[in-house]
């Protein structure tokens, strides 16, 4: 019985939270709702029993709703309503809405095709963690190594783009160094 | 049976509630005093012997103080950022064991409201959501400074986490297991045991990430003191502000029982003997967290950056490749 009091009420909060993310035009009100929706689509997790799934839901995404506030505090005013320039409204609700459902079909037809059954049984006597790890570095390893992979190339991008004066650093010069540094750039505003 | 675990579940949870919240207000009597002595103060002393009632004398005053909500803010968000970092505190509390388990009236408690088997990276998740409370309650509150507060708090939180995560994954390891009992389980054999004697490294960037988990002084920069007014909470007043307090100490509380659960032996075998030595290390670690506030000044913020990123976390990589070498 808790199971589905539980499960209803995350459900339906999940989609409030994800509906006010969507429609409100107001970018703090949308970021809270979206941690918020991340938060709680982590007990469905729990109420399947995946306890380390959910707990690095909760980590990650958190996480990452993070850099998106950064975004938007560098972006807009946060507290301000935006006023936002909407084109076709329902040429764009309908293709979204289209797109949605036909990645649900595509994701969910073979599955419902098959006959969803288990191709790893559980493994006696193994906890929930461990038995992530078992299935990750067997049946799922060449797509977790490539995302390993797709994640090395991120990083040296990043730090390619945005690495101008990478081995400057200022919390390592002394008062005088940053200083002298600043008249040299003044000198060359001047010329 | 589900009906005297449902009773005991939440009897467990209302005694945590209480006591940590009560202990969160005198914690501040306490940081007060020992910040006072350290500086050749006197600290508190008016309200009853030697101060001690002055937390009930701050309870009244922030209970009683009109709840201003500024005519700029985000209303919703403002209010609801200070209840993310108390309530988040407290959920993380709900995965510690605080004692060993012990028998009353014939009946056996353990003091722990939810053994689940992911214990630390709950604890670890849940303080992380905690920072929500700074940075929703700092963007909506249309102030500048509060705003900048915020931005800081972002910074904080990118940077510490990779930290915290990494350092802990070593004793992980040698454990094999996520939850707290099973890491107290593993040191119960006494002294010798500990893992801080195998992962000295990790104990220390534990702790360092453990400062800027909780926004305590070397780290204190989401509240930067310097700037005068408050940080995040320059617009709150009242008890608003006051839950924001709340769940800084007691989110100092928990992770000062999680240190030495995890490195320190927690409560070793058990025993009655092993329970105040738990209580005991919880109180120097809680201590050492005014300690360093009296002791050292602020990192800025870019440097907190560098530190996290350039230092600890190589160190942390290290630490791990070894253990992994050793193990193997």
């Amino acid at each position: 019985m808790f199971e589905a009091i539980a499960f209803y009420l995350f459900a339906f909060l999940t989609i409030a939270m994800f509906y006010i993310t969507v429609t409100t035009s107001q970018a703090l009100y949308a970021l809270t709702a979206l941690a918020a929706g991340m938060i709680f689509i982590s007990a469905f997790f729990f109420i399947l029993g995946a306890d380390f799934l959910g707990a690095v839901q909760i980590v990650v995404y958190s996480g990452a709703v993070m850099a998106l506030y950064a975004f938007g505090m560098m972006f807009f005013d946060t507290t301000r309503e935006l006023k936002e320039k909407n084109g076709n409204k329902l040429l764009v609700t309908g293709l979204a809405t289209v797109a949605a459902v036909l990645i649900v079909v595509i994701f969910a037809a073979p599955i419902v095709g098959d006959n969803i059954t288990a191709l790893y049984p559980m493994t006696e006597g193994a906890g929930n963690t461990q038995e992530i790890g078992i299935v990750l570095f067997t049946k799922y390893l060449v797509p977790f190594e490539l995302a390993a992979v797709m994640l090395l190339v991120a990083m040296v991008s990043g730090i390619v783009l945005a690495g101008k004066k990478m081995d400057l650093s200022l919390t390592l010069m002394s008062d005088a160094e940053i200083r002298d540094m600043k008249k040299e750039k003044k000198k060359k505003v001047l010329s | 049976m589900e009906v005297a675990y449902l009773i005991e579940t939440v009897i467990k949870i209302v005694v945590v509630l209480l006591v940590f919240s009560m202990l969160a207000g005198i914690g501040t009597y306490f940081e007060r005093k020992i910040l006072a002595f350290m500086q050749r103060r006197l600290g508190p002393m008016n309200v009853g012997p030697y101060g001690l009632l002055q937390f009930g004398a701050d309870a009244i005053k922030l209970f009683t103080k009109e709840d201003i909500i500024p005519s700029n803010v985000v209303a919703p968000i403002f209010k609801i950022a200070p209840v993310i970092t108390a309530a988040t505190a407290f959920l993380a509390a709900a995965a510690i064991p605080f004692l060993p388990s012990f028998t009353i009236f014939g009946y056996e408690v353990h003091p722990i409201i939810a053994d689940i088997n992911i214990g630390i990276l709950y604890i670890l998740g849940m303080m992380g959501v905690g920072l929500y409370g700074p940075l929703l309650g700092g963007m909506a509150s249309a102030n500048k400074f509060a705003l900048l507060s915020a931005a800081r708090g972002a910074a904080v939180f990118i940077s510490y986490e990779v930290v915290t995560g990494l350092s802990i994954l070593a004793p992980i390891m040698m454990v094999g297991s996520l939850s707290l009992i099973d890491f107290n389980e593993y040191q119960s054999g006494g002294f010798t045991d500990w893992i801080v004697w195998s992962q000295p490294v990790a104990f220390i960037l534990f702790w360092i990430a453990a400062f800027a988990e909780t926004g305590r002084t070397p780290f204190h920069l989401i509240a930067n003191d310097h700037e005068i007014v408050d940080g995040f909470g320059t617009e709150y007043s009242g008890m608003r502000w006051g839950l924001f307090f709340i769940g800084e100490y007691a989110n100092m509380f928990f992770i000062s029982f999680v240190i030495p659960l995890l490195f320190l032996g927690g409560y070793g075998d058990g025993s009655f003997l092993g329970a105040l030595g738990l209580l005991g290390k919880m109180a120097f670690f809680f201590f050492f967290f005014l300690w360093t506030r009296a002791a050292w000044p602020d990192v800025r913020p870019d440097q907190l950056m560098w530190l996290c990123w350039k230092v600890l976390m190589p160190i942390a990589v290290l630490n791990i490749l070894i253990t992994a070498i050793v193990l193997m």
